[in-house]
C-alpha cells in the first residue's frame, strides 16, 4: 500500500501501540524555549527525575529577550523566568544558549542554523510554530508542558498519528509574490481549521524551487491553519544546507543517502489531496483577528458573514469592502520565526535601500538570531535598514507577540511579517495586518500598503 | 491527575468560534514559572474592561450567575494558535473541569489530557441546546457511558479509548511510559549514526 513520507517517518519512530490508537513515539530532537519549560523542569525536580537525553535536547532564550538592550532585562518576572531557564539546563545538563551567546535566537531558527533539525527526525518543542522544521522532511511539531515534561523524562511522546493531507503546489509564483503569501492564502481560502488532526505536506514543481527558508516560512504557518505539522520532502536543497553546518553530520553521503527513503510514493496515500496554482497568487495582507481573515491586497474586504467576523471589524476599526491600502498605519514589525531570517531581511533592505521610512511609522527591524544579525551587519543590510529611520535590534520573538519590551500601542495599526494577528497579539488593543516581509517594507516606506506588484516603491 | 468519570454541574456558554489561546490566557501572564494561578487571568482581555481593570459586568465569567460553573460550552476549534499550556491552566484554574466545543486544536486538545480538563466534542445542534442552561440548571457527563445528559435529553461524544482511560483512572504518563524502558533502550540502540 502506498505510503506517505510522514508515514514512513513515523513507522520508523514508533516504540510501542497498535496503528490507529496514541503511540508512543521516539523524540530526536528536543528544543526548548524559557516560557514552557520552567514548570517542566519543576515536575522533574518533584519526582525526582532526570533528562533522559540531554544530547538531544537543546534550549534558548526568545520569548522574554528585550531586543533594545539584551543584557538589561528590568523586567524582574521575565530576568526570574530567564534565570530560570539557566539553574534549571545548569541542573540538568542541558546545552543552552543564553542571551549574547553566539548561537542565540528565536529557536526555530537556530536549530536549522546550526544543523540540529535534520530530515527523518521526530522534532518536539513547547511552541506551536515548530511545525516549521517539517521544510526539512522531518515530524516537527509543538506540545504542551506536561509532554515537555514528559520528553525529558522519557525522550519519547504519546501521540495519535495524524491523517495526511497533499498539498500540490505548481507554476512559478508571480513578481512580488512570496512564500509567505501562498501560505496566507491557502489559510485565507480554506480557514483557519482546515488542517486540524491533519499533517501537511506540500509538494509539486513550486515547492521544489524554493530556498530552505521559503519552505521554513510555509511550514511555520501550517499551524495557523490548524495542522500541528506541515512537511516538505528532503532533496538536494535540503542537503546542501544542512551539509557542514555545526552540529550537521560529518558523513553527509551516507546521511543523505539515508534521508532519501523519506518521500510520499504516490498521491493516493494521502487522505485529502489538493491541488494549488501558484501562477495567479497576490500578495496577501489580513485585516481581521486571525490569519484565515486576510484578502490579496487588490480585493476589498469581505461582508461579515458571522459574528466572529463583525467582532473583527469592530475590533479593527474597519469596515466591509475597505481597502487595505487605505489602513492608517503607525507601525512596522520586520522579524519572527516566520520571517526574520537573512532572506527576509535581504527582501526588505533591498526595498529600504536609499529610501526613507514615513515619518509617522515606528519600525523595528528584529533578526530572528544572533548569526543572522551578524550576517545582515556584515552585508550592510543593518545599515540600510538604521539610514532608512528603522530601529535595528537585538534576536528574539520580539513585537510578534510582545512578551517583552517591544509592543504595538493600543489602537495603532501594524504591518507586520509575522504569523498571527489576534487581538492583542503584538500589546494590548493593537491592531496586527499580516504581509510578506516585501509588502511590510514597502509599507514602511509609504505609511500604508501599496501593491508591489504594480506600483513604484 | 484527579479521574473523571462522571460529573455535574452548572454551566457557561460561551458561543464564538476559533477562541485562540491568546483570548484564553494573553501572553503577559505566561512570564509565571507555577502552573496554578492563572485562573484570575482567564480571558482577561474580555473579562476586563480596558483603562479602569475592572471586570465587565457584560462578559459571561463576570456574571454572579456563573461563578461555580464547571463546564464551559462554546464553539468550534476552541483553543487554536499558540500551543501554551497555560491556556488549559487557566480554565482548569477558573474552576472548569469539562469543556463542550464543536472541536478543538490538536495540541490544546493534548494539553486538556494531560491536566484532567475533559474536552468533549459535540455538533452545533445539542452545543445550542445545552447553551439553554440556566444557572440553576446543570448538566451531568457521563464519561463511561459517553454521554452528556440535560433537561431529559441525552448525547453521545466519541472519544479516543485511551485518553478516556487516562481521564478515569487519572494515570501518570511519565510512570506508564517508563513501563516501556527496555524498548525505548532497544530502539535508542537501532538509531543510524552519521558521526
Amino acid at each position: 500500500m502506498a505510503q506517505t513520507m510522514f508515514d514512513k517517518i513515523w513507522n520508523k519512530h514508533v516504540i510501542t501501540g497498535e496503528p490507529g490508537q496514541p503511540q508512543l513515539i521516539y523524540v530526536d530532537l528536543h528544543l526548548v524555549h524559557e516560557v514552557t519549560s520552567p514548570q517542566a523542569f519543576e515536575g522533574l525536580r518533584e519526582n525526582k527525575r532526570q533528562v533522559r537525553r540531554p544530547e538531544r535536547t537543546f534550549a534558548t532564550m526568545d520569548h522574554n529577550v528585550p531586543t533594545e538592550d539584551i543584557f538589561n532585562v528590568k523586567d524582574v518576572i521575565s530576568r526570574r523566568q530567564m534565570d530560570t531557564l539557566k539553574k534549571n539546563c545548569t541542573e540538568f545538563g542541558v546545552r543552552l544558549a543564553a542571551l549574547g551567546d553566539r548561537q542565540q535566537g528565536i529557536i526555530h531558527a537556530i536549530s536549522p542554523q546550526l544543523g540540529l533539525t535534520q530530515p527523518g527526525q521526530v522534532v518536539v518543542c513547547g511552541d506551536s510554530h515548530t511545525s516549521t522544521h517539517g521544510a526539512f522532511g522531518a515530524i516537527a511539531f509543538g506540545i504542551g508542558t506536561s509532554e515537555v515534561e514528559h520528553v525529558f523524562a522519557t525522550q519519547t511522546i504519546w501521540q495519535a498519528k495524524p491523517k495526511t493531507m497533499g498539498i500540490h503546489v505548481s507554476g512559478k509564483l508571480p513578481k512580488g509574490v512570496y512564500a509567505k503569501d501562498l501560505i496566507m492564502a491557502l489559510i485565507a481560502q480554506n480557514g483557519v481549521d482546515f488542517g486540524t488532526g491533519y499533517a501537511i505536506e506540500f509538494y509539486g514543481d513550486t515547492i521544489e524551487r524554493m530556498s530552505m527558508e521559503e519552505r521554513m516560512t510555509i511550514c511555520n504557518m501550517v499551524i495557523e491553519g490548524g495542522a500541528k505539522s506541515g512537511i516538505i520532502k528532503p532533496d538536494q536543497t535540503t542537503f546542501n544546507y544542512v551539509a557542514g553546518r555545526e552540529y550537521a553530520p560529518q558523513d553527509m553521503a551516507a546521511a543523505s543517502d539515508y534521508w532519501s527513503q523519506f518521500y510520499t510514493d504516490d498521491e493516493s496515500a494521502f487522505d485529502q489531496q489538493y491541488d494549488f496554482d501558484a501562477t495567479k497568487l497576490a500578495p496577501y495582507v489580513s485585516w481581521g483577528t486571525n490569519p484565515g481573515m486576510a484578502v490579496p491586497i487588490d480585493q476589498p474586504f469581505p461582508e461579515p458573514k458571522d459574528i466572529n467576523m463583525q467582532k473583527a471589524y469592530d475590533y479593527e476599526g474597519l469596515k466591509p469592502q475597505g481597502q487595505a491600502k487605505d489602513i492608517d498605519l503607525g507601525f512596522v514589525f520586520i522579524g519572527s520565526c516566520t520571517n526574520g531570517r537573512l532572506s527576509d531581511l535581504e527582501i526588505a533592505a533591498n526595498i529600504m535601500r536609499g529610501r526613507k521610512i514615513d515619518p509617522n511609522i515606528t519600525a523595528l527591524v528584529v533578526p530572528a538570531s544572533r548569526a543572522i544579525r551578524d550576517e545582515a551587519e556584515r552585508r550592510g543590510y543593518a545599515k540600510i535598514f538604521q539610514d532608512a529611520g528603522c530601529e535595528w535590534r537585538e534576536p528574539g520573538c520580539s513585537a510578534c507577540l510582545g512578551m517583552n519590551p517591544d509592543q504595538v500601542p493600543a489602537g495603532v495599526h501594524c504591518a507586520s511579517t509575522s504569523n498571527r494577528n489576534f487581538e492583542g497579539r503584538q500589546g494590548a488593543g493593537s491592531m496586527t495586518h499580516l504581509a510578506s516581509p516585501a509588502m511590510v517594507a514597502a509599507a514602511a516606506i509609504h505609511g500604508h500598503f501599496i501593491d508591489i506588484r504594480s506600483e513604484t516603491i | 491527575m484527579e479521574p473523571i468519570t462522571i460529573h455535574t454541574g452548572k454551566s457557561v456558554a460561551l458561543m464564538r468560534n476559533d477562541i485562540d489561546t491568546d483570548q484564553i490566557i494573553p501572553k503577559q501572564f505566561l512570564k509565571n514559572i507555577l502552573k496554578t494561578g492563572y485562573g484570575i487571568h482567564a480571558f482577561f482581555d474580555w473579562r476586563y474592561l480596558k483603562g479602569s481593570g475592572r471586570p465587565n459586568p457584560d462578559f459571561i465569567l463576570n456574571k454572579p450567575s456563573s461563578q461555580g460553573a464547571t463546564i464551559l460550552v462554546t464553539g468550534n476549534n476552541f483553543g487554536c494558535g499558540s500551543s501554551r499550556e497555560h491556556a488549559a491552566w487557566a480554565i482548569k484554574d477558573w474552576g472548569f473541569k469539562v469543556i463542550i466545543a464543536g472541536g478543538y486544536s490538536d495540541i490544546f486538545y493534548m494539553n486538556c489530557t494531560k491536566n484532567g480538563l475533559l474536552p468533549i466534542v459535540l455538533p452545533q445542534a445539542a452545543r445550542d441546546i445545552l447553551a439553554q442552561a440556566t444557572p440553576e440548571e446543570t448538566i451531568t457527563v457521563d464519561l463511561e457511558h459517553q454521554k452528556v445528559k440535560y433537561n431529559g435529553r441525552e448525547f453521545a461524544f466519541d472519544i479516543n479509548p485511551t485518553w478516556k482511560d487516562k481521564f478515569i483512572n487519572g494515570i501518570d504518563d511519565i510512570d506508564l511510559t517508563m513501563s516501556h524502558e527496555q524498548e525505548i533502550e532497544a530502539f535508542e540502540a537501532r538509531i543510524p549514526s552519521f558521526g
